[in-house]
Order: structure tokens, then sequence, then C-alpha cells
């Protein structure tokens, strides 16, 4: 299952990074904008209590208006966000096991808290993965390492950061040339770990040789040990209108509890 | 191991960011400081290997099942600690935000708990157990008692940080008996896996690796952050403590051997919880038992039974449907803006 | 300033391991020259090309480019004038954008971001991938990478190009228009290759390398004439000056 793996995992990669390709206003955004915001949300989708379960859906307009207004194909990122869910699950999973204190009776039927808070840690995961996922597709990943430089991050990571994105596919498809013709032999087993020791550590030597020409190459174009970066990007008004506007939104959803404040008018109509 | 953001609560997330962000800029200063333009792109590409060898599997022995490397260790052993933690931070990120892997406000529970731990404690034990001019055997039995430290210490990190979030019900005794067995296990497949790779690479190419570290070892700023770190855990410990009252409390109580859970109970949090409420950004929200205390709200209709406290939870039939309509309400609004920005 | 030489004299070098990669080397190339550097796997050329910008220094011997010999001071400026192409251009291009990328040089320069940006779109332009300069390398065909490779360097404005194995891993279609690119160029050129055909069409002067040492150096249509030198070097002719298995006539 290993060669399946790496290949899923590039292509992941490489349709998250083509997003970040298209233009859009959102796609325009200066990338601190965005990555603020992201930050925010999930903040406070975290501060919820261990119970939250409604108020934690109205959250679900920042995810969805994002990929509708950057015209992210929703289909595609659902399911990749659903796609984590079984992993959700497993950690939510001890929750009904060890707490079983019925909080809620829903027609003479006692729910156990640890069946509402699981349902919330599965919100949690799906809203933390979306908001991640549609920041890295509607910024591109270039423009978050420079953001998080601008916000402080040492220049040191933020390199470092731009190498691995730079290698991860060159790397990632030596692994899977590597992979596919030991597991051609192998019958798709997973590597013993003899073989992945020899594997990983002749790929370790290849990386090394092959870091050793990228420097030669930086030396060629006059590398001097720092990085020069050239376009400024802007924090102007419509960045702050945006972080302005959805952090307003987040705190205005998690203080005033406009989930049951609609409901109970709702019912209250219908009595 | 990666600590997720469904179980973790702002508070522990922020303290394990800042200590992260300690740690991340003492080995960037370290790094620039050694001034070795040859590792810019060597860290760089280094990253991007250790991605691409955790997403091959191996078979682990006896068990059917497969695991993947964590690397922070291999990583250590190759370019020294401070570089290994810039390089495993490096992967945690993409690993955030690409695979949505940890998440954001995990990011630095992972930093430390996979990148730190491997680097920081794991490593200098690994230079010590082996000396300078380590036999096969001796490196092997190095590397693995390293990387079994360093997995335990990451394992109990991450019960930590989900006891103290209160998210999970996981209580932590429970949770510390299931996640360290489980750890022994993966942390001697990985210091089994490092080693044969280090052993791969000695013969292959004996001069690569640094037979002393190109950094020296255990320093006093490295002590310091760790120190750091150490007081983050055990701070967000005490937090997560006035939180969730029936999880750390009791194996608090255990570990101090009180006898009454009363008795840490005391002075301690009764303070640490007057901070909570002043010092809390946003009021909490879902307190397991109203205890009386909870405000009067406005009466949940057709919630029978626990009443008033459903509607603390916002678990009530009204929020219940409130919380439908405000889904649908923002799928509308995804249509809408969808619509506007195809016109657009 | 006229375009300067290539001279190297007497160059030998010897691997830390011990192994003679290169044996009392010696060769001047004139300004405006394109001269091809060829040999079996492991004869020295790359080891020779990375001696002409300073990144490998001779174990004896020396190199000058002008009338500048090769020092530690006058590094930068040799670095500006020699433009290296490598060999794996994935090894070349390690910035996140083609655009990034080509404007790494540049930036190195100190050049003011408006110089920097004309360069980069000229470079990119003169070999005709200006179109791709927002996508990530990753995301070029082998014929682009290696034109983005080329435009790197040539943003820098250097007078002489050095480049490994041009056409190794490209199809033939890519390998063909790439030819035609870098017969258009006036700078002095420098190329290793195995890519016989190619040398034919680019280089009317050939060096030959053997073990590390200069086995041949002359016109290359004499050079590869010589079945017998050809053998001994472990090289083999240009298909272009095969005998036709049909009708025993060679191209022209
Ligand atoms: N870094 C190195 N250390 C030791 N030997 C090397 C190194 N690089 C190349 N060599 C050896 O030097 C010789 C010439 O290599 P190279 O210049 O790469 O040849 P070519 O490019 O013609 O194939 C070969 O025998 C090769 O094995
Ligand atoms: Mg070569």
């Amino acid at each position: 299952m290993s060669a399946p793996a790496v290949l899923a995992g590039l292509l992941d990669f490489r349709r998250l990074d083509l997003l970040a390709a298209e233009d859009s206003a959102l796609h325009r955004l200066d990338a601190r904008a965005k990555l603020v915001v992201a930050l925010a949300f999930v903040v406070c989708v975290t501060s919820f209590g261990r119970y939250a379960v409604a108020p934690l859906l109205p959250y679900f307009v920042f995810p969805i208006a994002v990929a509708a207004a950057a015209r992210l194909p929703a289909a595609r990122l659902s399911r990749q966000v659903a796609l984590l869910l079984p992993f959700a699950l497993l950690i939510a999973l001890p929750n009904p096991l060890f707490d079983r204190e019925v909080l809620l009776r829903v027609g003479g039927v006692g729910i156990a808290g640890g069946w509402i808070s699981l349902v919330s840690i599965l919100l949690r995961a799906l809203l933390a993965a979306a908001a991640a996922l549609t920041l890295v597709a509607v910024t591109g990943f270039p423009a978050i390492c420079g953001a998080l430089e601008r916000l402080g991050m040492p220049r040191q990571l933020a390199v470092q950061l731009l190498f691995l994105y730079r290698y991860l596919a060159v790397l990632g498809e030596e692994a899977l040339r590597m992979t596919t013709a030991r597991e051609l032999r192998g019958g798709g087993r997973p590597l013993s770990l003899r073989l992945y020791a020899t594997l990983v550590g002749r790929l370790l030597l290849r990386t090394w040789d092959r870091a050793g020409r990228i420097h030669l190459a930086m030396c060629a174009r006059g590398f001097v040990g720092d990085f020069r970066s050239g376009e400024r990007s802007r924090f102007g008004r419509r960045e702050i209108i945006y972080v302005a506007g959805w952090c307003g939104l987040f705190l205005l959803l998690r203080t005033q509890d406009p989930t049951h404040r609609l409901g109970a008018a709702l019912l209250r109509l219908f009595q | 191991m990666h600590m997720a953001d469904a179980l973790l609560s702002p508070a522990v997330g922020a303290t394990m960011w800042a200590a992260a962000a300690v740690a991340v800029g003492h080995c960037s200063r370290r790094i620039r400081s050694e001034d070795d333009e040859r590792r810019v792109p060597l860290m760089g590409v280094l990253g991007a290997f250790l991605f691409a060898a955790q997403m091959i599997n191996f078979a682990i022995p006896g068990t059917g099942s497969s695991g993947h490397l964590g690397g922070g260790l291999l990583l250590a052993i190759l370019l020294g600690p401070h570089a290994a933690l810039l390089v495993m931070a490096s992967v945690l990120i993409v690993q955030a935000l690409f695979f949505a892997d940890g998440g954001l406000l995990a990011l630095g529970c992972n930093i430390v708990n996979l990148g730190f731990f491997p680097a920081f404690v794991g490593y200098p034990l690994y230079r010590r157990l082996a000396g300078s001019a380590p036999g096969a055997a001796r490196s092997g039995i190095a590397v693995v008692v390293a990387a079994l430290l360093s997995l335990q210490l990451g394992a109990l990190a991450v019960v930590l940080e989900t006891v103290a979030s209160g998210i999970s019900a996981l209580p932590f005794g429970t949770f510390v008996l299931f996640m360290l067995p489980i750890h022994l296990a993966i942390g001697v497949v990985e210091g089994v896996v490092t080693a044969a790779v280090v052993s791969f690479v000695r013969a292959a190419r004996p001069g690569m690796l640094p037979s002393v570290a190109p950094s020296g070892g255990p320093v006093t700023g490295v002590a310091l952050a760790f120190l750091a770190a150490a007081l983050a855990l055990g701070g967000v410990g005490a937090w997560g403590a006035s939180k969730d009252p029936d999880g750390l409390e009791w194996s608090i109580a255990r570990i101090t051997g009180a006898t009454g859970p009363d008795a840490p109970q005391t002075a301690v949090h009764a303070a640490l919880g007057r901070f909570q409420q002043q010092a809390a950004l946003l009021p909490d929200y879902g307190f397991r038992r109203p205890d009386g205390a909870a405000a009067p709200t406005p009466e949940g209709q057709g919630a029978p039974g626990d009443g008033a406290s459903g509607d603390r939870l916002g678990t009530s039939v009204a929020g219940v449907v409130g919380g439908a309509i405000t889904l649908l309400l923002a799928l509308l609004v995804g249509l809408v803006l969808r619509r506007q920005a195809r016109r657009a | 300033m006229n375009p300067p030489v290539v001279e190297a004299r007497g160059l030998t070098h010897v691997y830390d391991d011990g192994t003679v990669a290169l044996q009392d080397v010696s060769f001047r190339i004139a300004a405006g020259e394109s001269v091809a550097i060829i040999g079996a796997n492991g004869a020295g050329k790359s080891t020779l090309l990375l001696h002409l910008n300073g990144h490998l220094t001779p174990t004896r011997g020396d190199v000058r480019i002008g009338q500048t010999p090769l020092t530690r001071q006058t590094l930068p400026s040799i670095r500006r004038s020699v433009g290296l192409v490598f060999q794996d251009p994935d090894d070349q291009l390690f910035m996140p954008t083609v655009y990034d990328d080509v404007a790494f040089g540049p930036r190195n320069q100190g050049l003011a971001e408006e110089e920097v940006g004309r360069r980069v779109q000229e470079a990119l332009e003169r070999v005709g991938v200006w179109s791709v300069r927002a996508k990530p390398p990753y995301r070029l065909s082998g014929g682009e990478k290696k034109r983005v490779a080329i435009a790197g360097v040539l943003a820098m404005a250097p007078d002489i190009l050095v480049m490994d194995e041009p056409t190794s891993g490209l199809d033939p279609h890519a390998r063909r228009q790439l030819i035609g690119l870098l017969a258009d160029f006036g700078h002095t050129r420098i190329f290793t290759s195995h890519d016989l055909d190619m040398v034919l069409d680019l280089c009317p002067r050939t060096i030959v390398l053997f073990a590390g040492a200069v086995k041949a150096d002359g016109p290359t249509r004499d050079i590869f004439a010589d079945a017998a030198l050809l053998a001994q070097c472990r090289l083999e002719r240009p298909l272009a000056l095969q005998a036709c298995p049909r009708c025993g006539r060679t191209q022209d």
C-alpha cells in the first residue's frame, strides 16, 4: 500500500497547489490577511467547550464562503476534508466510553455526554481541516511562507520551507520510482524493515548529493548565504476589511449564541 | 502521533505555539551564527527527503500492521539538533497546511512533541551513550534508547496537552497507560529503523555522518529552551486542571497521594480559577455541570429532562434547529458568492 | 570590454579520496568560440567545468578568464562573467516559481527590483518561456526546465556560457529546439556532451578528454573522422557521420 500512498500524497499536494495558481479577488489579497483570519477561525472554533455542537455549525460559513468566492472545487475539497473523518473518529471514540453521564433527553432516550462531545470533535476536525486546506488553496504555499516571515518567523525557517516545497515533488517522485520497482517484485506488501532502511538510506544518499549540486548551482548565481526576495504585497484597506469582517463575525458567533436564539425564535413561531 | 486541533483548547495551543516559537527562534539564531551556507540547501532538501520517507510504509514485524518513520532523531544525527528542529518544523508546517495533518493550532504542540524531544533530549542522550567513535552495536543501541525516550516524552506530551485541553474525555491515567506502552513499541521500531538507516549510510559513505556533533552537545541555551517548554507544559497542565476537574485532578490526586479529590483543589485551583475567569479571552461555554451557578437562560422549548443545562450546552432542540438553519444559511451564502464569482 | 578568453594551463585536479580527475589539461578558448568537451563517463568533463567558475580549485596549474586569474578575490566577478548551466535542471531551479528562480542571480547581484524585472523578462523571452513565469518548476516539461535554467544564467548577463550535457534527458523535439536556440547565442560557449550529433551542429571545435587528460583538440569534423581515436576514448561516431547502411554514403 505504500506506492499508492506516496502517489496519493503527491497528487493531493499538486492539486491544492494548482488551485492557488488560479485568480480571484481572494487570491489577490495579501497572504498575511488570510493567514490571520484562518488562525482566528481555528482559535474561535477550538475555544468552545467540550459539548458544543450546534454553536459550531455556523462556522461552516467561513470555508464555504471562501471556497465559493474563490471558485474552488467544493466537491473535491469536501472529499479531501471528509477523508480525515476516520482519524477524527478514532480520537473521538474514547469519549462515549468514558463520559456516560446522560446530558440530554430527546423523547425519553438519554444521550450521554460522550456522544455529544464525539460529534463536537468531528465538527472541530472538519472545520480545522477545511480552514487549512482553503487557506493553501487561495494563497499558495510560497505566499504563506512570505506571510509567516513577515509576521516574525525566522528567515531560516522560511527558506527551509521554500526548499521543502520545491523539492517535495522531486524527492517524492524519486521515492515513488524506488518503491514501485520494489513493490512490483514484492507483490504490494509493505516493505520489510530491512528493505525500508536500505531504500531510505539510498534515498538519503541521493538527497545529500543533490543538496551538494544545488549548493553549487546557487553559488554559480552569486549566492552568498542570504535570500533576497522581490515582490512586496501590501496590507491595504481590502485586507483590513477582510480581517476585521471575518474576525468580527467569528467573535459574534462565539459570544451571541445565534443558533440558540434563532432556533428558539423559530420554535416559538410554531407553537 | 500528531496532536490534532480537534482535541486542543486555544490556551494549550497558544502556550505550545509560544514554546515552539522560542525553540525555533533559538535554533535559527544558532544556525545563522554557524554561518555555513552549505547547510541551506542541505536542510531544505532533507525536509523533502523526510517527507518522502514518511510516505513509504514498512511492515512492523509480528503485528501485521505498518508504520512510518518519525525521523526527528535521524535528522538530529545527520545535521545536529538545531538544524534538525528547523527541518522538523518545516515538515510539520507543510503537513498541517497541505494535508490538514494536525492542524494550525496544533502546530506548536507537534513541533515540540516531534521535533524538540528527539533533537534536544533524544539526541544528546544518543551522543552520550554512543561516545565519540561508536561501533555498530553500541551506536545501534544508543539510537534505539534515544528514540525510545524521545517517543515516550512525545507521547506523554500528547497526553498532557490533550487532558489539559479538556475536549477529550479520556482520563489522564487511562490515557497514559494506553499511550506509553504503544509508544514503547513504536519507539523501538523507530529506533531500529533509524539505526538501520544510520548504519547503511555509515557503511556506504563513512564521511557523511559527523563524528562529533556539528554544534556541540546540550548547552545552556538548549537547557533553557527545554525548561521553558517544561514550564509551559506545566502551566498548561495546571490551567487545564482548573478547567477539567475530572481528568487531571484525579491523576494529580493519585500522583500526589492525596486521599480526597478535594485535597489539591484548594488554594491553587481557586486562584487559577479566578485567574482564568479574568484572563480568558472568551467566557467558557460548555461546563459539564451547571451546578446551579449557570445563569438562567431563556428556557429551551421542548427540551425535556436536563432543561437549563441542555441550553447551556447548546445542544437543546432549539440549538440544534438553529444550528441546522445557520448551516443552510452558510450554504446559501456559498451559492450566492459562487454565482457572483462566476459572473465576475 | 572584449569578452574574455578562457585559458587552462597544466590543470590537474585530485579529489579528496585520491581520484585523479584531471591531469595536466591545457587549452585556450578565444572569445566567441563554441567548443565541445567530449569524453566517456568519468572522463573528467564535469570536473573541468567546475573549475571554469571556481567551484573547484586546481590541485596544480591554473585557470584564467580573460586577464583575470581565478582567485578568491576575483571569484564574484568571474562568476558574473561565466554562466554555468548544470546538467539536471532540478538542481538548478531551486526557487518556488520560475520568475523567482530567474530573478535569483540578478537579485544576488544587488540590482534594483525594476532592473531585475527587466532582466528576467528579457531572459525568459529570449528562451521562449515567458508564459510559464508564474509556475513552480515541478510543473514544467523537461524542455521548459532546461530553458528556464538557461534563462536563469542569461539573466546575469554572462560573457561565457558553460553547459554540462545540455541535451541529456530531452525528447527529440525539445532537443532539436534547444539546439536551435543555442546556435543563436553570440556568447563564448563551452559544452560537454555525449550527444555528438549536437556537437556536430553547434561546435566547430572539440576537445576530447580521456581519463582526465586531453586526448585531442581540433576541428570537430577531423576528430569525428578519426575512428581509432573515438574507439580508444570509448565514444561513438555521430549518426549523421555514420555511413548509410543502404548506400554506404555519409550525410554530406
Ligand atoms: N566529489 C568527488 N569525489 C571524488 N571523486 C569524484 C568526485 N566527483 C567526481 N569524481 C571522480 O572524478 C572522475 C571524473 O568525474 P566527472 O568529472 O564527473 O566525469 P564526467 O563528467 O566526464 O562523467 C570520475 O572518476 C569520478 O568518479
Ligand atoms: Mg558529468
